[in-house]
């Protein structure tokens, strides 16, 4: 098949995907807390999906997939390893807006998913707070979001995709053919293969509009009844943001709302309009910065209570309207701490909440949750039945871990689990304790593939 | 204005970014390319994208000797095409070039005779219809042979030559022959290389082309519009300096 005439974009990424001739490591890689920093031995930029075989991910081992860099600590690094740059895979190979579902490359976003299916009518079945994610991202990291409690997370609305793993070539993996494979995959973080394609399901709009409620609360008893089964059938997405300063006194705003039924079918601009063009000083975010625009939010959501149609983008992407948003953390990064405990340990959710509050480090807007019992296919999916806060933090090195550590111990002991898409730092003990079925996982992991945070958080001891 | 297009060497970087653009206003797209699974990727994507319809041909457009047959097949294909875009090329290895004559012939055949072929074929076309329009990718390259990639240079020298010369023959029966030079793209043609400040992002140099090729009335573009004032300094040393040059 190889003539010597290229097509411009082909053989010569097929022999050499792209190293730089020179060996220097290449530092432009980062993850979205910019916290840790890695450097990466190779870099691949494959931009078609018969490039990636066995032999290459064979060849670049230790290899990891990289995609939009949304996730915030070192899921998505290989330090001193080669990464995989997916974001050439970008082609939607088969839309069919009749049934709904859509066949994408790896590296398309949920963003150019929803500029191709909201004109037809449909819809992510499920989205995350960023639509700049690649559908192999969300799916590795089995991305859930505000309609977790009636859909569970993006897993369970995938209906196959292709992965090709070190010891040959594309395996199609579904419920029904290699399902074991299609399940460690899902919130497999990678490890398990390269997904080269994968074919999500729709949901049905008559509008990109959203009908929304805003509700402030001013104890955490009120957000646990907007939180009910009953509240919570009554509306598809939910979500409470929390003041992380209030502690036990948890006042915020809960966000709850629809699709609307009437409205046009009208896609998120194409371009972003702001950015944040460098790392602002970290002094910007100081506890008294924080207080203020908590205090300011609360006003707001409280002026702006009641009812209200707002179009999809602002509903569910608010910071996506700043490019780079992250850079206002400074040159320290910052990281997020995302846990769940069960419904029963409403107790320790509280206390996570009190202390937090005490130590007066978050930044910010918590975002708390409650999950629905819907299973995910993922033997590995983060999400259960229970109770999420999601919460910023500036990294400020010891003191941050030290807070983050107490944390854990009552994540531990209320039997909840951390969220690897959002963490930089969980001890093994930690991950072991949030995935019971760790070891099974393991057998999947292909050799070929690692990523910082499994050497971290799970590499057996040779 | 027009609905049929054709792009040769349809799984270029540049030629998918622009065949979106096309797609999004739905036109009807007929791809010719080498890999047949690729095209398929690629025709896929241009129908979720809104093409009216889409065409593949999967050949090698490097074999001169099956020409005619493919370019029976475009008529065939797509009878009522009205703009043609030839956007293949391979960057070669300049190294190798000078190692072995027969790879520097290959690459002079694949950068320079089969696209003027293939560009025999379509001015024929054309020049039938009496409308059109006719755009080729050529490359800044052409405009100045260099020490390290002149074997691609010439080539696309020649071809820029040879769209020059098609160009004074179809003005006559009012087909308009548009000449492509961009720089450095960020496609896998250069993803070996350092990536500079100059080095153009493909949607966008894919943006400048179809208007240009949509609306514009510019018989040669540089693309971005820069490299025109940097390739006249580059012109403008004497070849007695030129000849020192390493670059």
């Amino acid at each position: 098949m190889t003539s010597d005439i290229e097509i411009k974009s082909g053989a010569s990424a097929k022999t050499q995907p792209s190293a730089p001739p020179e060996n220097a490591p290449d530092t432009s890689y980062k993850s979205w807390g910019n916290y840790p920093q890695a450097s990466h031995c190779k870099i691949l930029r494959p931009a078609w999906m018969d490039e990636i075989t066995g032999k290459l991910l064979t060849d670049s081992a230790p290899l990891l997939a990289y995609g939009l860099g949304r996730s915030y600590g070192d899921s998505c690094l290989n330090d001193g390893g080669t990464l995989m740059d997916i974001r050439g895979l970008d082609r939607i190979l088969h839309f069919d807006a009749e049934h709904g579902s859509i066949v994408c490359e790896a590296g398309v976003s949920l963003g150019e998913i929803l500029l191709i299916a909201v004109p037809r009518g449909w819809f992510l079945p499920v989205t995350p707070g960023t639509k700049i994610v690649t559908l192999a991202g969300a799916i590795a990291n089995d991305v859930h979001g505000k309609n977790h409690h009636v859909e569970g997370t993006i897993g369970c609305h995938v209906e196959q995709f292709g992965l090709v793993r070190s010891n040959g070539g594309e395996i199609i993996c579904s419920r029904d053919e290699n399902p074991e494979l299609f399940a460690a995959t899902i919130g497999g973080l990678g490890l398990t293969g390269i997904i080269l394609r994968a074919e999500l399901r729709l949901k049905k709009i008559t509008s990109a509009q959203i009908e929304m409620d805003t509700v402030p609360f001013a104890t955490f008893e009120d957000f646990i009844r907007l939180s009910s089964d009953e509240e919570g059938a009554k509306y598809e997405y939910t979500v409470g943001w929390v003041d992380c300063l209030s502690g036990r006194k948890t006042r915020g705003i809960f966000m709850r709302g629809n699709h609307a039924t009437e409205g046009k079918l009208q896609t998120h601009p194409e371009k972003i309009k702001l950015s944040v063009p460098f790392n602002l000083p970290s002094f910007t975010l100081n506890p008294f910065s924080i207080w203020a625009f908590n205090n300011l939010y609360y006003a707001m959501g409280r002026a702006k209570a009641g009812h209200s149609q707002v179009h999809y983008d602002p509903f569910f992407y608010p910071l996506d309207k700043v490019d780079n948003w992250n850079r206002i953390y400074g040159h320290g990064g910052f990281t997020q701490y995302q846990c769940v405990v069960p419904n029963s340990e409403v107790a320790a959710f509280q206390e996570i909440l009190e202390r937090i509050a005490r130590a007066g480090q978050g930044s910010f807007l918590g975002v708390i949750k409650k999950f629905g019992s819907v299973q995910s296919p993922g033997i590995m999916s983060f999400p259960r039945p229970g109770l999420t806060l999601a919460l910023d933090f500036p990294f400020r090195g010891e003191k941050t871990l030290k807070l983050f550590a107490e944390l854990d111990e009552v994540v531990a002991a209320a039997r909840g689990a951390l969220y690897p898409a959002k963490d930089p730092r969980m001890s093994p003990r930690m991950f072991r304790l949030s995935y019971p079925r760790l070891e099974e996982f393991r057998r999947y992991v292909d050799p070929a593939l690692s990523s910082s945070f499994w050497r971290r958080v799970a590499e057996e001891k040779a | 204005m027009s609905q049929g297009l054709v792009i040769l060497g349809a799984t270029s970087k540049i030629a998918q970014e622009v065949a979106r653009i096309a797609a999004k206003e739905g036109r009807e797209i007929l791809l010719v390319a080498r890999n047949e699974e690729r095209l398929e990727a690629v025709a896929g994507d241009l129908l979720a994208r809104g093409a009216a319809r889409v065409e593949t041909i999967a050949c090698d457009l490097a074999d001169v000797a099956n020409h005619q047959a493919l370019w029976s097949r475009v008529e065939n294909q797509m009878p009522e095409f009205t703009s043609v875009l030839l956007a293949y090329g391979t960057l070669g290895d300049q190294v190798r070039a000078e190692q072995s004559i027969a790879y520097t012939m290959r690459e002079l055949n694949t950068n320079f005779i089969s696209a003027a072929s293939l560009l025999s074929y379509a001015a024929a076309s054309l020049e039938h219809r009496k409308t059109g329009v006719l755009a080729v990718i050529t490359s800044v390259a052409g405009d100045r042979a260099r020490r390290s990639n002149y074997v691609y240079g010439s080539a696309k020298g020649a071809l820029t030559l040879f769209v020059q010369g098609l160009r004074a023959r179809l003005f006559a029966s009012g087909v308009r022959v548009l000449t492509i030079k961009p720089g450095p793209v960020d496609t896998p043609m250069i993803a070996h290389m350092k990536k500079g400040l100059l080095t153009a992002s493909p949607k966008s140099v894919a943006a400048i082309i179809y208007r240009e090729m949509e609306e514009g009335k510019a018989e040669v573009i540089y693309v971005p519009a820069y490299w025109r004032a940097i390739m006249a300094v580059i012109r403008a040393i004497p070849e007695s300096v030129g000849k020192k040059l390493k670059f």
